[in-house]
């Protein structure tokens, strides 16, 4: 079951097309990372999942129109975006307060559980906490909402290596059950690397990939070839070249591993590498990969 | 919710439990929120009482001067000036709560867009017109409510208070009790407070908040200046005085207020004549109610289509 369906999504500020004719389709039980440079349209994609800014084109999310519903789908979606800031003046007991009555799926002793393993005490104000655990009093609220969609919007920026592994942790750990759907964006690919189900790349406004974390491993090799079938394996148009200590390193699209076995070293590339590749492609031709999978992630 | 649902939002909602909320209680939660946020909204109008209060301590040594003066049958003015510590005590209370009511509202939508907490706000199952209308309650219900309550108990107080004096100073507070009959005037401030302070003044802050809700900056500037241009540009350029004198007739207080200043004394004096049913037929009420229900209305459509600011 699809839990976000959206067709022809556009929509552009001034001159500047922000989405331009997205078409995307997140299935039940998908953790989802939509990575894309600065301004490449990810947060406006995450606004219109939240009903926060209107676009053209259809769009449903766990069935409804999230611009005229917005009240009525955050009952069964959360989110945590950088920008999305706590109010300053808020006690922790009243954020508590608050969710455990206006949400019907908040479980207060769920997140009573969280907090109890942080240091935050109840009686402090947002204002008193450092970023840290801002972040985890957050996660705490969202982790103890039983909500269908979860959406994160940078979730992690400014924090140090050890809030953002335990982030993460959490999320896998005492959140996601299979059931739940994340859809996360961040410019800090390699640590989300290995909780995504599905990667979804977003440039000026296109989605230029969409496909699944096990797709990716036949569907994108790397090679390191000998300096003597450099030549052959160029020969194989790959959509990347670039060096690494001295070594050339070859991405290829759709080229049989075992082809590429005869001339070197063959691995799967990062998401980091691959989104340098295909990033890195004229504007022109950017949607081959999405073209060749429209459906993308509705396998 | 289900009413006009499609089959793939029924197909969701079979899968789990019905969510179980009533819509006062986002509502009733979202005023909570409010008071969280500004104390102010019943500490200022308490402390306001409580130095009130002090300052009557200073007169209380005067009273029975005042009262031995009040005595005679024909000392009517000596008596009405019996009461004036009692109506500045209302208007004091009053004026503080107005003022509070108006700097809330023009903080009100415009904070959370400045401190970027509306998307936070806007991540929980709150719609735009509950919080619109949670935050109108504010100065049309919660600040009313609390000047009245502050006012009625610092009355209290001081009655009680004269009734000592005068009792150490083996006097009656009869000529006092006769003369406040505090029971009646409780009753007026109440009618003066709902007519004068909610009903009349509610376009004002249903304009604030519209002005909270759009503005990019300085809301204050965009909620004054545009109506003092029409009023100069009106006197300009058609030489009247039409919308100067609308602004200030919603600022007066309104036919309730009129009354009043023909009799003259506080408007909240039991010796005033209430005229309810000219105050319900008076078109400036309904139109007035008009406009503070489209400003709300705008107000929390504008609420949807802006992000943090």
């Amino acid at each position: 079951m699809a839990i976000i369906e959206g067709r022809g999504l556009r929509k552009s500020y001034g001159t500047t097309n922000a989405l331009d004719g997205v078409d995307l389709r997140v299935e039940e039980g998908r953790i989802v990372g939509l990575i894309g440079p600065n301004g490449a349209g990810k947060t406006t994609a995450l606004n219109a999942i939240l009903g926060l800014t209107p676009v053209e084109g259809e769009l449903r999310v766990l069935g409804r129109d999230p611009w005229t519903e917005r009240d009525r789908l955050m009952c069964d979606v959360s989110f945590i975006a950088d920008v999305a800031v706590l109010p300053r003046w808020l006690r922790v007991s009243q954020a508590l307060e608050f969710f455990t009555g206006v949400h019907p799926r908040f479980d207060r002793a769920k997140a009573e559980s969280f907090l109890g393993k942080t240091d935050i005490k109840r009686t402090s104000k947002v204002r008193e906490l450092s970023k840290g655990m801002v972040t985890q009093l957050h996660l705490a609220l969202v982790m103890a909402t039983d909500a269908k969609l979860l959406v994160l919007d940078e979730p992690t920026i400014g924090l140090d290596l050890l809030y953002r592994k335990q982030f993460y942790d959490s999320l896998l750990n005492d959140y996601f059950d299979g059931t739940r759907t994340i859809i996360v964006t961040t410019h800090q690919v390699e640590e989300v690397q290995h909780v995504l189900t599905d990667l979804m790349f977003i440039n000026r406004g296109r989605i230029v990939l969409n496909c699944g974390m096990d797709e990716l491993e036949w569907r994108y090799t790397e090679l390191v070839p000998r300096p003597e079938h450099l030549t052959a394996a160029r020969a194989l148009h790959p959509i990347h070249e670039r060096q690494f200590f001295g070594r050339i390193v070859l991405l290829f699209e759709n080229v049989d591993r075992r082809q590429l076995d005869a001339f070197g070293d063959v691995r799967t590339p990062s998401i980091s590498d691959l989104f340098i590749a295909i990033m890195g492609r004229p504007p022109a031709a950017p949607t081959s990969a999405a073209q060749s999978n429209p459906q993308g992630v509705a396998r | 919710m289900s009413s006009q649902a499609n089959p793939t939002q029924e197909s969701f909602d079979q899968q789990r439990p019905p969510s179980t909320v009533s819509p006062t209680r986002p509502f009733y939660w979202s005023i909570r929120r409010e008071l969280w946020e500004n104390r102010a909204i019943y500490l200022a109008p308490a402390y306001v009482g409580g130095v009130y209060l002090f300052g009557f301590l200073f007169y209380l040594h005067a009273l029975p001067h005042l009262v031995r003066a009040a005595i005679p049958p024909e000392a009517v003015e000596q008596r009405g000036a019996l009461l004036q510590p009692f109506d500045f005590a209302a208007a004091a209370v009053m004026g503080v709560a107005f003022l509070i009511g108006l700097f809330y509202c023009l903080e009100a939508l415009y904070g959370e867009r400045r401190d970027r907490s509306l998307l936070f706000w806007k991540s929980l199952p709150v719609s735009d017109l509950t919080a619109v209308l949670a935050k109108a309650s504010v100065p049309l219900l919660v600040v009313p409510g609390t000047c009245y309550v502050v006012t009625v108990v610092l009355q209290a107080i001081m009655l009680l208070l004269s009734f000592l004096v005068l009792s150490a100073g083996g006097l009656s507070i009869s000529i006092l009790w006769r003369a406040l009959s505090f029971f009646q005037s409780s009753f007026y401030l109440l009618y003066h407070i709902f007519t004068v302070h909610v009903l009349w003044y509610a376009p004002i802050y249903a304009w604030l908040l519209l002005i909270s809700s759009w503005a990019r900056r300085a809301p204050l500037l965009w909620a004054v200046l545009p109506p003092i241009a029409i009023g100069i540009f009106e006197r300009l350029v058609f030489h009247s005085r039409h919308f100067i004198d609308f602004i200030a007739s919603r600022f007066s207080g309104g036919p309730e207020m009129d009354t009043s200043a023909l009799t003259g004394g506080f408007p909240f004096h039991h010796g005033v004549h209430l005229t309810p049913g000219h105050f319900l037929v008076s078109p400036g009420l309904w139109i007035g109610l008009v406009f503070a229900a489209v400003f709300l209305v705008a107000a929390a459509r504008i609420r949807r289509d802006r992000g943090p600011a």
